[in-house]
Order: C-alpha cells, then sequence, then structure tokens
C-alpha cells in the first residue's frame, strides 16, 4: 500500500469526522472504493461513523465539483421560480478538493452555482491521478483483478499474470502537464501545498496537431471521435455543464440529430469543447469518463492555450479574476476575428 | 449432425467459403486498440481472445440507427413526403466468435419485439458462430441471469476451443447448412467429444456461484423494491450518462425521428436512454422522471423487476459491460443483492 495515500487516507477521515461531528457540515462529498480495480466511486456520508468509508488514491479521477451544485441544492427548501431565497443560514457541505477541482469551484462561485460560505473545502494537493486506460493497454486489455499501488509503481494482476508498472508512466495526459497542483481555494488542508510545478512542453499535445495540414487536422479528429456512442458521459462528468437543458437534448428546436451520424457527433463535440472555452481547468474528468477511449480533452486544451495565449489568463486561479471570456480590456487582441482579405485590405 | 473439429486453418478457410453469403463481422481491435465487432476480411479470423468487445451485437438486430422509411423532402417533388420502404438493402450477415451472454441477449429482446417486423428481419438477416468462454470475466456473471459460458441460445453454430482447434456443433439449420462448407473439418472422434463434454462440464466454475435472482425478485412485492432505501444513495454517484444503457445488449428502448439532408427525409428509430431526462419528458413540459434517482431506479426495476415479471427472465445477461465501463463504478450485481434481501 502506498504510504502517501495511506496518510491522507486517514487525515481525510479524521478531518471529516471531525466536520460532521460538530455539525460544521451537513454532508461530506469524498471518494470510496468499489467492486472494480481503479473504477473509485464519488460518496456522499452525512455520519461521522460514515467517515472511514472514504478513501483516497491515484484513481480519484472525476472532478467532484461536479456533484456540489445538486448536494448544495438538495439542503434547500424546495422553491418555484420567482420565490423569494430561503431565510436564515443554510446547511453547509465539505468537500475534497484538488488543484484543479478547487478551481472549478472557484469558477462555480463565479458563475453563481455554489455560494462559497456554505462549502468547506479540504484541500489535497494531487500528485496526478492514474489513467486506467493506460495500465489497462500496458497488461495488453486483460482482465484486471486486482490492483495494489505503492508511493511510485502498481502492481497490477489478473488471470495468469502480474505486472509492476512505473506509476508517473501512467498518470493521466492532464496531470503529466499540470503546472497548478494546490488546490487555489481551501479551508483545511491534508498535507503540503506543494507550489507551483515546471512543466516543460505544457501544450504538446495540442502542438503536435496544431503543426498538421487541415485536412490531416480533421482526419485525425474524426478519427479521434470515430467510436463515439453519444453516452455523453464527458459532458455529465464535466462540472461546466449545468445548462437545464443541454444544446444536444433541446427538442423545439433540435440542433443535433440523436443518432451517431458523423456530423452530429462531430458538432457534438465541437460545441462542447467550445463551451468550455476559457472556463476549462484540464481536470480530465471527461477523458477519463469516456468507455470508449475517445481523448476529447485535446479540443479543450487547444482552447486553454488560445485563451492563454491571447489574454494571459487561465481559469479559476483566483475569485477577484474575472472569468476570461465574459470581460474585455481595450488592448484585447482581436486580429483573429479578421478574414485573411479583411487583413489583406488593412495592410 | 455430428460434432466436427477445425484447427485455425479449417476455420478461416470456412470463414473465407462464407464471406460469399455473408458479411463477416467479428471481434477485432479497432483504432483505439480496443476490441469492438468490425467488418473481417474474407479468411480473416476473430479476434479469440477472452473478454468481452466494448459493445454488445444489439446493433446488429436493433441498428443505431435504423432507416424505417424514406421520402423526398422537395416541396416541388410530386412524391414529396410520401414515404416508401428504404431502398438500400442490406447484405445478409454473419457475426463470429459471438460470446454466449450477447447471443442469449437476442433471444431476451425477442420478447418485446416479438412482433416488431424490423427486429424479427434483422433476426433473419443475421447468422452467427458462437465462442464458449473458457475464462470468466471478474465483471461476468452470466450464470446469475440465467445463462451459462458454454451457453448456445441464440446461435446457429456454436464453436468450442479445444487446444489449438474448435469443435463446432449445429445449433439451428442454418447453422447445419453453414457447416457443410467447412471443408477441411473433420468428424470428432471419441477423445474429442471427450474433452467437449469436460469443457461444458467446467466452464462455469470459472463463475461465481449461480444464484437464480429472476425467481426471487418475481415473488417480491412490487412498491416494496421501488421502495427501497438505497436507491437515493446509489443514484447520489450517478453520472447519469448513458453508458450502461448503451453498452447494454439487453437495453432496447429508442425514439423515433424524422431527418431531413439536401431534399432527401428518412424516419429514423434510433437508441434512446432511460438515463436521460428527455427519455420520459411530456409534450406538456411535466417529466415524470425527472430526478436522478427516479431514472436510476427505473433503469434497474425495468430490468430486474418489471421484465421479468412480464416475461419471466431478467432484462440482463450478466455481460458485466456496465460494470466494467460505468465512470462511478455503479454495480448492478450489487443491486441485484440488495433488491434480493428486501
Amino acid at each position: 500500500m502506498s504510504t502517501v495515500n495511506e496518510k491522507i487516507t486517514s487525515e481525510i477521515r479524521e478531518k471529516v469526522r471531525e466536520l460532521l461531528a460538530s455539525g460544521h457540515v451537513a454532508a461530506f462529498l469524498g471518494y470510496t472504493s468499489g467492486s472494480v480495480p481503479m473504477v473509485m466511486q464519488p460518496l456522499i456520508i452525512r455520519t461521522p461513523e460514515d467517515a472511514d468509508r472514504l478513501e483516497w488514491n491515484s484513481f480519484c479521477v472525476l472532478n467532484l465539483a461536479n456533484y456540489l451544485p445538486a448536494l448544495l441544492k438538495s439542503f434547500e427548501p424546495p422553491r418555484r421560480p420567482g420565490d423569494p431565497p430561503p431565510e436564515g443560514p443554510l446547511p453547509k457541505v465539505g468537500v475534497l478538493a484538488t488543484g484543479c477541482w478547487s478551481r472549478n469551484m472557484v469558477i462555480q462561485v463565479q458563475e453563481n452555482q455554489v455560494d462559497r460560505d456554505r462549502v468547506v473545502v479540504v484541500g489535497i494537493s494531487s500528485r496526478g491521478m492514474v489513467d486506467r486506460k493506460k495500465v489497462l493497454a500496458a497488461v495488453g486489455h486483460r482482465d484486471v483483478t486486482a490492483v495494489y499501488e505503492y508511493d511510485h509503481s502498481l502492481k497490477v494482476s489478473g488471470p495468469g499474470y502480474e505486472r509492476e508498472i512505473n506509476r508517473w508512466d501512467v498518470v493521466r495526459d492532464n496531470c503529466r502537464t499540470c503546472v497548478h497542483p494546490d488546490p487555489v481555494i481551501f479551508d483545511h488542508m491534508i498535507g503540503d501545498l506543494k507550489g507551483e510545478r515546471d512543466v516543460a512542453d505544457r501544450f504538446r499535445q495540442v502542438e503536435d496537431i496544431e503543426v498538421l495540414a487541415p485536412e490531416d487536422r480533421w482526419s485525425w479528429f474524426s478519427t479521434e471521435i470515430a467510436s463515439c456512442i453519444r453516452c455523453y458521459a464527458c459532458r455529465n462528468a464535466c462540472p461546466l455543464c449545468y445548462c437545464p437543458t443541454c444544446f444536444v437534448d433541446d427538442s423545439r428546436p433540435q440542433w443535433v440529430g440523436k443518432s451517431i451520424d458523423k456530423a452530429d457527433t462531430a458538432i457534438f463535440h465541437i460545441l462542447r469543447a467550445y463551451h468550455c472555452a476559457g472556463r476549462c481547468t484540464d481536470c480530465g474528468s471527461c477523458e477519463s469518463a469516456c468507455p470508449m477511449g475517445i481523448k476529447m480533452r485535446i479540443l479543450t486544451r487547444k482552447l486553454q492555450k488560445d485563451v492563454l495565449e491571447l489574454y494571459g489568463a487561465e481559469a479559476g486561479m483566483d475569485m477577484q479574476s474575472p472569468p476570461p471570456l465574459s470581460t474585455y480590456k481595450m488592448d484585447d487582441p482581436q486580429d483573429f476575428i479578421l478574414t485573411e482579405s479583411i487583413k489583406g485590405e488593412e495592410k | 449432425m455430428k460434432v466436427l473439429i477445425l484447427d485455425k486453418a479449417g476455420f478461416q478457410d470456412w470463414l473465407r467459403a462464407l464471406a460469399g453469403e455473408f458479411d463477416i463481422i467479428g471481434p477485432a481491435e479497432n483504432t483505439k486498440g480496443l476490441l469492438d465487432w468490425n467488418k473481417l476480411e474474407p479468411g480473416e479470423l476473430p479476434d479469440f481472445r477472452p473478454g468481452l468487445p466494448k459493445s454488445s451485437i444489439k446493433t446488429f438486430f436493433f441498428p443505431q440507427p435504423e432507416t424505417l422509411l424514406e421520402f423526398s423532402a422537395r416541396p416541388g417533388d410530386d412524391q414529396a413526403f410520401r414515404p416508401h420502404e428504404p431502398s438500400e438493402g442490406r447484405r445478409a450477415r454473419l457475426l463470429a466468435g459471438v460470446r454466449p451472454c450477447d447471443a442469449r441477449s437476442v433471444a431476451l429482446n425477442s420478447m418485446p419485439y416479438a412482433s416488431d417486423p424490423y427486429f424479427l428481419k434483422n433476426r433473419e438477416n443475421v447468422a452467427m458462430v458462437g465462442l464458449a468462454c473458457t475464462q470468466g470475466c471478474s465483471t461476468c456473471f452470466c450464470t446469475w441471469t440465467g445463462g451459462s459460458p458454454v451457453g448456445s441460445d441464440g446461435m446457429d453454430v456454436m464453436a468450442y476451443p479445444l487446444g489449438d482447434a474448435f469443435a463446432l456443433e449445429p445449433v439451428t439449420g442454418r447453422g447445419k447448412d453453414m457447416l457443410l462448407k467447412a471443408s477441411s473439418a473433420r468428424e470428432a472422434a471419441q477423445e474429442d467429444l471427450a474433452a467437449l463434454d469436460a469443457l461444458k462440464a467446467s466452464a462455469p466454475s470459472s463463475l461465481p456461484d449461480a444464484m437464480d435472482p429472476a425467481s426471487v425478485l418475481r415473488e417480491k412485492e412490487l412498491m416494496s423494491l421501488y421502495n427501497a432505501s438505497f436507491w437515493q444513495g446509489l443514484s447520489e454517484s450517478c453520472l447519469n450518462c448513458g453508458t450502461c444503457t448503451f453498452l447494454c445488449p439487453t437495453c432496447y428502448c429508442f425514439d423515433i425521428q424524422d431527418e431531413t439532408l439536401k431534399g432527401k427525409g428518412r424516419r429514423i428509430r434510433y437508441w434512446d436512454s432511460c438515463m436521460f431526462p428527455l427519455f420520459t419528458l411530456h409534450a406538456s413540459g411535466h417529466n415524470p422522471r425527472g430526478e436522478k434517482v427516479k431514472r436510476v431506479r427505473n433503469r434497474f426495476m425495468h430490468k430486474l423487476k418489471y421484465f421479468p415479471d412480464r416475461f419471466g427472465p431478467l432484462s440482463c445477461v450478466g455481460c458485466g459491460r456496465c460494470v466494467r465501463d460505468c465512470p462511478v463504478n455503479i454495480d448492478i450485481r450489487q443491486v441485484m443483492k440488495d433488491l434480493l434481501a428486501i
């Protein structure tokens, strides 16, 4: 067993037990392990006794911010549109947060989805989460019956085999290029803050595609999404996706076809990515949730790169900075809006 | 007809001989390196490795999407908006290397689709060569649902791996005809038959102990299951995505729409998912399953209670795809146990 995870798990349990026992929070949102190796289950607990069910390891890949608005709402009295907000303080809830998850919580506060005063953030500096699909590929997609995590390696076993895998080799692409592992907001911290990571080639995956000719880029994209089954796990795992009715679900009017027509699937992926522009924290939930191994995260990564290059901004880094695409400066670059012919005329 | 023995080369020749009559489809690596259903070249063997392809075989019987009819959508056309049969016919298809759970799903889906002309036509048009499982997966539980790792329900021909070769048994008349083309096959000898019997007897032991939840759940009072306290907690971790329903071989719900493109119209029937809020949204705006907990409950209640009450067996073949690929580890085996405990 990983001593790092053991220590974090026991500190989480202790802190959460205390928060629930004192009545400081009414519920706590964390992770527990289940029946399938390498797939953790987001878990909401409401009693101090249940704190021992919480666990922490390298497979906590889904962003817990995703569950936060609904959890907060579950403690609010039912309201109809137009009803006044409830009087008096509402119960608080606690949640675990790594760097990216905490940045999504900042965005949720900025976008009025979450009331910061009702959330107790228990921060953890992330070591990077493991990509289950990389592990499965490393063992030739054989059945995996057990995975033991050590500090820097995984012991993976199944019928007739056992393999030791270096942990960092199978860490998710987004985590390997993550610069901000520390939570940007927290009320309690588990372990120490680690500081910014120095990452060379942060946007390498995007640059490798940017250099391709347009038809090759299209071919990459078409091949990448060819196996999409339109299950929307990517959308539903994303804390940015909270529209009451998603554009793909709208039926009056209907914007996108419902089956797996190539054009409809392409529109879904492109529009989903654009809705995340200037908001995505590269938490990687979309890619981790995808049952088909589609690397849709590269699309949102491209938008992060653009927003960083054009506006010098990264989403959710602090509560005070406005969301980059919801504000403007007089000297914002706008060259990209112009068509080639207009640019020509200007010259 | 007798049991035949075919080695791999013979299997290859047999599939090549059948390629005149069928498009042959079998498990093969997709562009992501994952095992999935792909069209095989004549003579190409399906991937026989243990474990299930990503997707089930339901799209071959209940296509995503199925074109029900076509029409001209050009307003000036005197035949505009008059429906006609889809113009494009489909070649007969042969699915090679079908696992027993997947084949059984076709038999189960035939119950609600007993009088569905589209489903029935596809059934006629698709032949199946089965492949017995000699190794269970950690997510399989076919024996809980009335299936067997060596079961041949729904197959036309059943193949059992015997060392480097296969024992082939015809299951239907069509299967018998197909086997006539296995030119390099030899008849099974006494020791082959003994090995086959041993395989059939031993295979299920690699799976969890058999239980029979269908008969127990049929006896349970419906509302006591419906009102069980665990649904709330279960639904709290659910993402409400459609992974489980779309990968499931026995989820058969659909919606119908008309699509038009460049003057051509078609009416399609496509997969829907009870996990999606739109699934039960009424024209009035009312949604009887407006909350996630109601949708999660419905999916399991349909498979484990409503379907058995109406048709007998569970609407589940224990393939474990939902267990394997649920992003938040919701496990139908646990739900079954929780329901049985009520």
